[in-house]
């Protein structure tokens, strides 16, 4: 009886945490994708070069902000194994995606130039 | 010298496995594990596209295609369809039917917005010449956000058989489950837009 009540306690309080985390993702997440596009659409910024990095730091940000309040990962549910497998998924996509694109980028610059410039030929 | 020895046992071994709670149902593991692999081919998609986003062969580039007004909206769709989702899932928790389906078909119409409108900017991309056959950029872009795309539409699907099947069964702890399920799917397409605008239209604009 006394372990049925706890569970039933837990898992109120739990809801009720998700959903105050669920309003503040949304309006975070709501803010996180409005900046980018304003700074981008606009000319907010005279200097156009430090918009790059941070389009992707507010990306990167509204991630970890969907992830955390929308998917709800934490260190808890399914005893650690959602987070366990987030994390090796993470591991494999930054490898795949930077990995592929600082090899590739070092083999195109040390092509031979081509007609039209390295990059703007066929694929290589 | 080999000796046969028997160890006379006056009762069978038991083996007693570690108490371990587990959930009701491995399904939702099951699904995150899908979720995470779904993750590892948008991951080649985008290595793919961030590898050949500057061949454009003499074609268009970002600049020329890209219509950000219209990304911006079809991102609102999206943003606003996963924040409806949300409103669904206390009245689902709580076994409230209706809500329930109220929610999930304004979130399925939010869906059908985005999709409606990204059909509409490919086929004005193809009909500028701006096709996938064009160039390595356009095909690792349609390739990556027609498979996005592709996903929402499933989506869609899955917010349809859910509709109707909540009106015949209620909500059942199956049908909580499949509500549950779908949200994560629904989130997590959420997640990979994030990426698909900020890399491919936003800093494709600016770079």
């Amino acid at each position: 009886m006394s372990t049925s009540s706890h569970h039933a306690v837990a898992s109120h309080s739990a809801s009720h945490g998700s959903r105050a985390a669920y309003r503040a993702g949304s309006i975070l997440s709501i803010v996180l994708t409005a900046i980018p596009f304003l700074l981008v659409m606009t000319n907010v910024l005279p200097d156009r070069g430090i918009i790059a990095p941070m389009i992707f730091a507010l990306g990167f940000i509204q991630i970890v902000v969907h992830v955390l309040c929308f998917l709800h990962l934490d260190t808890r549910s399914e005893g650690g194994w959602t987070l366990l497998a987030f994390l090796f998924t993470t591991i494999i996509v930054v490898l795949t995606i930077a990995g592929s694109i600082w090899v590739m980028y070092h083999l195109n610059a040390n092509m031979m130039p081509m007609p039209g410039g390295p990059m703007d030929g066929s694929v290589h | 010298m080999t000796q046969h020895v028997t160890i006379a046992r006056e009762e069978p071994v038991i083996w007693h496995l570690a108490e371990e709670e587990h959930p009701a149902s491995p399904t939702g593991l099951g699904f995150w594990i899908y979720l995470m692999s779904d993750a590892l081919i948008f991951a080649s998609l985008f290595a793919m596209f961030g590898v050949v986003s500057t061949a454009f062969a003499g074609g268009p580039g970002p600049r020329q295609i890209f219509d950000l007004p219209l990304v911006a909206l079809n991102t609102a769709f999206l943003l606003a369809s996963s924040i409806t989702f949300g409103q669904a899932i206390p009245h689902m928790e709580a076994g409230r039917v209706g809500p329930t389906r109220f929610w999930l078909a304004i979130t399925g119409l939010l869906g059908a917005a985005f999709v409606g409108v990204e059909l509409y900017e490919f086929s004005h991309m193809i009909a500028e010449g701006a096709g996938p056959d064009r160039s390595a950029f356009l095909s690792s872009f349609f390739a990556l956000v027609g498979t996005h795309g592709a996903h929402v539409t499933v989506g869609l699907i899955w917010i349809a058989t859910l509709l109707i099947q909540l009106g015949s069964q209620g909500l059942s702890e199956a049908m909580k489950r499949r509500v549950m399920c779908l949200s994560m799917f629904w989130h997590f397409l959420d997640i990979i837009w994030i990426g698909v605008f900020t890399f491919v239209y936003l800093y494709g604009v600016i770079r």
